[in-house]
């Protein structure tokens, strides 16, 4: 992906597997925010997942991007054939929270876009808008933008008005296609529903994303998102990674159903990167090294980053993380029709991430790092926190989750007590209001969330200014429900006391405390399975 | 006699402030108030009674006096030495028990015809309290001839006494005098019928003025501060719908007005913070008394609504701004006198403080006891009562031996 990378890849490299800890195993590396610990597990009955060695990227990403365009997959036209005079076209583009670390320029989403333009404008295609599909995310700055789609599309479509934010909260900008055979509103950007062809251009970097989530979640705004971001949904979608098994995914194919019956022409481009997440080469390298690879120099570079870390004030810390761009390389780009192209694509997603793990664990303990999909130049807050490791990480598996029914999470992270007030003013309101009343999912949907959806200062918020939708910190807890219902205990190591109690978990101070705690549900001699991410990582558990 | 006597003594009224400066409530210790036997104190009149006090309560304009807090406003209107103690229960000669109501209006100061707010029952605002046949003072505890209630004696005229029904305990008799004044500040606040107000502060007089508004109001919702775990059950039990931390409550308010927000630096993107609101509160009852607080309650309020003081807040800095801006009205509840209910009938406040006291059973307010050797740690208790998970600390004088001797 990367042209003026000189990085070289493995040759072959190592899939992903699972380590068991015997006493001559190295302390583990475990992600801590803004920083990391070393962490001795027990031996005998602790294993790591490691994830996969970065895939080889594509020697030839433009070429890839332009074969993809013109073989597309399903019974999808080429695209140029796609493309007519006079038509109304729109791309849509994956928004800030996607991929995470922000990759290096070019962005995936540059090259891509670059290359349908330059097919319109050989088409005689003028009118064109680009979309950021942020859903009730915040709107991306202008900096944010120029970074995903390129200063030249930025400079030519921007200043006219072409490439914006999508503001799912503007009702002459949105549009009710109809109803899924379910009663599920689909709630739509009235441009993309008018245009002759919609183009949606996507970076899966886990299989959660894409297919139909793509444009029924990402074009859409609160009256279709409720239907599918509530506790009902999200606590039997096993797991949101797991589309065949997500009843998330089963509303977004559903909605899907009634955007393609309501005439909408969706050319669904699909990408996956490798897991080259913090370089090969260069200060963060170590992170992707397993353990007992480690030379002295690596040795020494670690404790020398961790102490010259610990000197650092957070917000130092935060800058010189919120810096890091990842080295991603292009694995797979396909294109055509939706859930073709996202069949492949989870295919090229499961191939660099999936690990097959036998048997499920008594403790899962994660080091939870310092960037989520809602953080990104920003603050990670308590209830990212909670979603990073009960919503997302946790819900990194298939089959059966890696922690058995009443099984216990400790996660690490420092969770301060702090929220980016731009981003996340509904985030600091549910927190203080909210949580200190409930931590229950369902009656937190129920007393709560038509209050914060339909706050109309949030909207304005969500509006005119950089702030996640009200609602938004709502869907966070929804997305840790399922993690909620299914675990015996939560702990969370390293954590600002008063915010770890006010999210409802226990607080410990080292993993050992952890691990003293937790015995209290799972027993003396719990099993232990560390899940090794970033990078990404996906359990297949059987 | 035993009691603690306030003196005029500048350089120790300095120490105190100090001292109460670094650790509130230790102005005792530093400052001019000293436990003192003497004989028996001479009646200020013919009509005058003697009490001899059960229990007599400390309260936040105590506390400021001792820790050298209280405005230089006071000066003219107390007469040097004198007696604490104005929320007192006590018995008469025959031993009967009786509450002290301890403004010293027209009639106690004999005082005829009466000024205008005596006549029409508003003797917190009496106009005479430095004229008359006694010395000045504002109330019983800051006038000397009359003495005040942290003593085994002293002197009330039978104006300012309510009779104890038998079924009322001592402790919850001590509650009623600062319960008339929450009475009365929650009538002064006219809350329109399903308003939302805001009541800054969970100590003694902001339960007090929640457990009013909740008897004699009707309001939809009313929003609590509460910064320690205990003021926040107690602020939940007597019926605040909300309670937060003090720095909670902008946005408490604003959540529960549906308003928007505003942050005072003027930034290019609109900012989450919320330094203060659109809208706001129809009323704020503020029952700290701070720079902070004041500055506080004029942010949340509502154009053309209300914020009331209730606690004493002597020298304060503030931006007055909003309150020009936003046409708010500033007014203070001091005490008690005659109320009109929202239904139109009038009472006196003391009856209506009778009322809620049993009602919402507000002696459970009265956390420790404490006999008069002890004051200088009654007086520490009472000035850190929050976080040691305290509202009411009082005197008890009932074993006193010099009040046992008749």
């Amino acid at each position: 992906m990367n042209t003026d990378n000189k990085e070289t890849s493995r040759p072959s490299p190592r899939p992903g597997f699972v380590l068991d800890v015997d006493r001559n195993t190295p302390p583990i590396v475990f992600h801590h925010g803004e920083n990391f610990h070393l962490e001795k597990l027990p031996a005998g009955r602790s294993r790591v997942v490691y994830p996969s060695e970065p895939l080889e990227g594509l020697p030839d990403p433009e070429g890839a991007i332009k074969d993809a365009l013109l073989n597309p997959l399903g019974d999808s036209d080429p695209l140029p054939s796609l493309l007519k005079p006079g038509m109304k076209l729109t791309i849509a583009f994956d928004d800030i929270s996607l991929p995470l670390p922000p990759m290096r320029k070019p962005d995936i989403r540059q090259r891509i876009i670059e290359a349908v333009l330059d097919m319109a404008a050989e088409a005689g295609v003028d009118d064109v808008h680009l979309i950021a599909a942020l859903a009730l995310h915040r709107r991306m700055t202008e900096d944010e933008l120029r970074h995903a789609v390129g200063d030249r599309v930025y400079d030519s479509f921007a200043p006219k008005g072409l490439l914006y934010n999508l503001d799912a909260e503007d009702p002459e900008g949105m549009v009710v296609l109809g109803e899924t055979p379910h009663g599920e509103e689909v709630h739509f950007c009235r441009r993309a529903a008018e245009s002759d062809l919609l183009i949606y251009v996507n970076i899966n970097l886990v299989s959660m994303d894409g297919g139909h989530k793509s444009t029924a979640t990402g074009l859409a705004g609160y009256t279709g998102l409720r239907h599918h971001h509530n506790v009902h949904t999200l606590r039997n979608s096993k797991s949101i990674m797991d589309r065949e098994n997500s009843a998330l995914h089963a509303s977004n194919w559903r909605m899907g159903d009634v955007i393609k019956d309501a005439g909408v022409k969706i050319f669904q481009i699909e990408t996956t990167v490798n897991n080259n997440t913090f370089g090969r080469e260069g200060p963060l390298a170590l992170l992707q090294k397993r353990e007992w690879e480690w030379n002295a120099r690596d040795r020494g570079q670690f404790i020398a980053m961790q102490r010259g870390l610990d000197l650092l004030p957070v917000k130092a810390k935060r800058r010189i993380f919120g810096g890091w761009q990842s080295p991603y390389e292009l694995t797979s780009v396909q294109a055509g029709e939706v859930e073709a192209v996202h069949k492949k694509t989870i295919e090229n997603v499961y191939a660099q991430q999936l690990v097959t793990v036998e048997g499920q664990t008594d403790i899962l303990t994660l080091g939870l790092p310092y960037i989520c999909p809602y953080n990104v130049n920003s603050i990670m807050n308590p209830i990212l926190v909670m979603c990073l490791g009960l919503g997302y990480f946790f819900n990194l598996y298939k089959g059966k989750p890696l922690v058995r029914e009443g099984g216990v999470l400790i996660m690490s992270h420092p969770t301060p007590w702090e929220f980016h007030p731009v981003h996340h003013p509904s985030y600091i309101d549910f927190f203080e209001q909210v949580l200190t009343e409930t931590t229950d999912p369902i009656e937190i949907e129920k007393r709560y969330e038509k209050q914060f959806a339909e706050d109309e200062w949030y909207i304005h918020l969500y509006r005119n200014s950089y702030a996640y939708h009200g609602v938004h910190p709502l869907y966070m807890w929804y997305w840790g429900s399922h993690a909620m219902q299914h675990l015996g205990r939560i702990i969370i190591v390293g954590g600002d006391q008063k915010a770890v109690r006010r999210l409802g978990f226990q607080s410990a101070s080292t993993l050992q405390d952890a691990l003293e705690i937790a015995s209290d549900v799972v027993g003396p001699q719990p099993t232990i399975t560390h899940l090794k991410t970033p990078p990404l990582v996906m359990a297949d558990v059987i | 006699m035993k009691a603690l006597r306030f003196k005029r003594n500048i350089p120790r009224y300095a120490a105190a402030k100090i001292a109460g400066n670094i650790m509130p409530g230790s102005g005792a210790s530093f400052g001019p108030i000293d436990l003192i036997q003497e004989e028996n104190s001479e009646s200020p009149g013919k009509d005058w009674v003697k009490v001899r006090p059960r229990l007599s309560g400390i309260c936040g304009s105590d506390l400021a006096t001792v820790d050298g807090k209280s405005a230089r406003y006071f000066e003219p209107l107390v007469s040097f030495p004198f007696t604490p103690g104005h929320e007192v229960v006590g018995n008469l000669d025959d031993d009967s028990r009786v509450v002290l109501e301890p403004v010293l209006s027209c009639t106690s100061r004999n005082i005829s015809p009466p000024c205008t707010p005596c006549s029409e029952g508003k003797i917190g605002n009496c106009e005479n309290v430095t004229l008359g046949e006694i010395s000045p003072g504002i109330q019983t505890g800051s006038c000397h001839d009359t003495g005040g209630g942290w003593a085994t004696e002293f002197y009330a005229h039978p104006s300012q006494l309510h009779s104890v029904p038998d079924e009322f305990s001592d402790e919850a008799a001590v509650m009623v005098e600062p319960t008339a004044c929450g009475v009365h500040a929650a009538l002064a606040a006219e809350i329109p019928d399903q308003g939302v107000v805001a009541i800054l502060g969970s100590g003694t007089l902001g339960q007090v003025t929640l457990s009013a508004l909740r008897h004699f109001t009707n309001p939809k919702t009313i929003i609590s501060t509460a910064r320690y775990p205990e003021q926040k059950r107690v602020a939940t039990q007597l019926g605040s719908d909300i309670v937060v931390s003090p720095e909670e409550i902008h946005r408490a308010v604003r959540r529960a007005c549906g308003t928007k927000a505003i942050t005072n630096v003027s930034e290019k993107a609109p900012n989450g913070r919320v330094d203060r609101l659109t809208g706001g509160a129809d009323v704020v009852i503020d029952c700290v008394g701070s720079s902070k607080s004041i500055s506080d309650a004029l942010s949340i309020t509502k154009p053309n609504g209300k914020v009331v003081l209730v606690g004493m807040p002597a020298t304060v800095e503030l931006e007055l701004t909003p309150l020009w801006h936003r046409e708010l009205q500033l007014i203070g509840a001091y005490t008690y006198g005659t109320e009109k209910l929202p239904d139109g009938k009038t009472t006196s406040t003391f009856d209506l403080a009778f009322e809620l006291v049993k009602t919402a059973k507000l002696e459970e307010l009265v956390s420790a006891c404490y006999s008069l050797n002890n004051y200088q740690e009654a007086l520490k208790h009472a000035a850190n009562a929050g976080v040691r998970g305290a509202f009411k600390i009082v005197f008890d004088l009932r074993d006193e031996r010099e009040r046992n001797i008749k």
